[in-house]
């Protein structure tokens, strides 16, 4: 891979740092007029999601890390592995549990996800921002509280728990942001 | 598509033209002559963090200036008396948010005056155009005692070091003190200043550049330097200037040593600049400020990109 110097950073640029690939999220020069230039810089562990500040150097290279974001559609779970196909080349990827983590709570068959790879093996997963999950369990609805009010706890077919209306019903289908867990709305059955 | 349009709303260039305007009206006012300095030079600054863009001419590399002082101090010497420049100036490396290589820089010299009183006109000129500024004055000590209680002048590297690495994330090994002093005021200091325009002066000796040595009430040893800030932004950076060659020509050799032991190009030393020294510098204070970023201040801009026609990406 190639080496990048400090001026070469920019947000976006996956480099190596201890050993982990990481994502650089947030790059600013600071440079007193005479004095030391540095590079403040944000970035993402790739492998962990942690998010830290790092201050970079002049005289500082990094190693460019090998990573790459494909779109996959995602094909089932074997309960160890997550299998998931590249719907162009049809080369399939199959992402163990510390690669896909929270995603899995979200994912149906088709889904289509952005799979980080890393070496060529998936090193994370990012569901949809929105899907559409049926209701499996939640207490039962309550007539006319259709405006507002509270919310109740309702288990989806995926396993993952949100919080929808009171007026939610088991095998209705709502629509979901994964990536803050929050109800949207109610999708229409198909 | 080839991506042609410029950096900057049209509307930024025209109130670069107006700023322009207004700067030229306050130093006609003032008797401040304009110089139009040559942008290249056989020589070049000798700073360990200032790299110089080079140019071909003639079959040999000239340097473009990354400030206009060394032809001015030269017109000092020759009698000029107060001038000005308001032109372009490079430096290598240096982009990002508020940095492009090329750059405006306002650049003048008041023979007869120390830079306590060329504060005073920088603050006029800065209030001529953002009217209703805070100003406040801060030394380089109560910058550091007030936010990380320690003496600048005093700490060693060892205990400047222990408090960087307790607050910022860097690897780094033995530094000297101006490293750690610098990785504070960027990373720590910066930060506290007030939205308003504020004045720190007398730096540590080892960061004099061009400015000459005095010794503050307290008995200690400065720079008789200051730097300009709006918010945390750097706008400025003045001297009550060095005019003893045998001195100017020591901080040159110690500057290009630096350079060596980093690895960096190193530069030739002016001698046109020594000469004009040795001939008599007149007793002066100049100071350069950044118009890019007085541009941002102006226009509220997050970016030095949006105030220019065309950054360094849009080449």
């Amino acid at each position: 891979m190639a080496t990048y110097s400090i001026n070469d950073f920019r947000v976006g640029l996956k480099v190596m740092l201890d050993g982990d690939p990481c994502n650089i999220v947030e790059n600013e020069l600071v440079k007193p007029g005479k004095g030391q230039a540095f590079n403040r810089v944000k970035l993402r562990n790739l492998k962990t999601g942690r998010v830290w500040d790092r201050t970079f150097r002049g005289s500082e290279n990094l190693e460019g890390a090998d990573v790459t974001d494909l779109d996959m559609d995602f094909l089932y779970t074997d309960g160890e592995f997550w299998h998931f196909m590249d719907p162009i080349t049809f080369e399939q990827h199959q992402a163990d549990k510390a690669a896909v983590g929270d995603a899995a709570k979200w994912l149906s068959e088709q889904d289509r996800c952005v799979i980080t790879l890393y070496n060529g093996a998936p090193l994370a997963v990012n569901p949809p921002n929105h899907v559409e999950l049926e209701v499996v369990e939640t207490d039962p609805g309550l007539k006319g509280d259709t405006a507002q009010g509270g919310t109740k706890p309702a288990t989806l077919s995926t396993g993952a728990v949100v919080k929808v209306p009171l007026f939610m019903n088991q095998g209705d289908v709502v629509r979901v942001d994964t990536r803050t867990g929050e109800y949207l709305g109610r999708a229409s059955k198909d | 598509m080839t991506d042609w349009q410029p950096s900057a709303p049209l509307e930024q260039l025209r109130q670069r033209a107006r700023l322009y305007r207004q700067v030229r009206g306050f130093f006609a006012e003032r008797e401040v002559l304009e110089i139009e300095a040559p942008v290249m030079g056989a020589a070049t600054v000798t700073d360990p963090f200032i790299d110089s863009v080079t140019a071909q001419c003639g079959g040999r590399p000239y340097y473009l200036q990354t400030s206009p002082e060394f032809a001015l101090k030269r017109l000092l010497a020759a009698g000029a008396g107060a001038i000005y420049s308001l032109g372009k100036v490079f430096r290598d490396g240096e982009r990002g948010r508020k940095h492009n290589p090329e750059f405006t820089l306002l650049e003048w010299y008041r023979p007869g005056w120390d830079d306590r009183q060329l504060m005073r006109e920088v603050e006029a000129l800065v209030l001529s155009v953002l009217p209703g500024l805070t100003v406040t004055y801060l030394s380089y000590r109560q910058w550091f005692e007030r936010h990380l209680g320690l003496d600048p002048h005093l700490a060693s590297a060892g205990q400047l070091a222990a408090l960087a690495r307790e607050r910022i994330n860097i690897e780094a090994g033995e530094e000297d003190r101006d490293f750690w002093l610098d990785l504070l005021v960027t990373h720590e200091l910066e930060g506290t200043l007030g939205p308003g325009l504020t004045f720190v002066y007398d730096y540590p000796a080892s960061q004099a550049a061009l400015a000459r040595l005095d010794t503050d009430a307290q008995g200690q040893t400065v720079a008789r330097r200051f730097e300009a800030f709006i918010g945390s932004m750097e706008l400025a950076n003045g001297y009550w200037e060095l005019t003893n060659a045998p001195e100017q020509r020591r901080r040159f050799e110690a500057d290009l040593a630096r350079r060596r032991a980093l690895g960096l190009a190193l530069y030739p030393m002016d001698e046109k600049l020594l000469a004009a020294l040795d001939a008599g510098l007149p007793e002066s204070a100049g100071v350069a400020l950044g118009m890019d970023r007085l541009l941002m201040c102006l226009t509220g801009a997050r970016s030095i990109a949006e105030v220019l026609a065309f950054d360094i990406d849009r080449l």
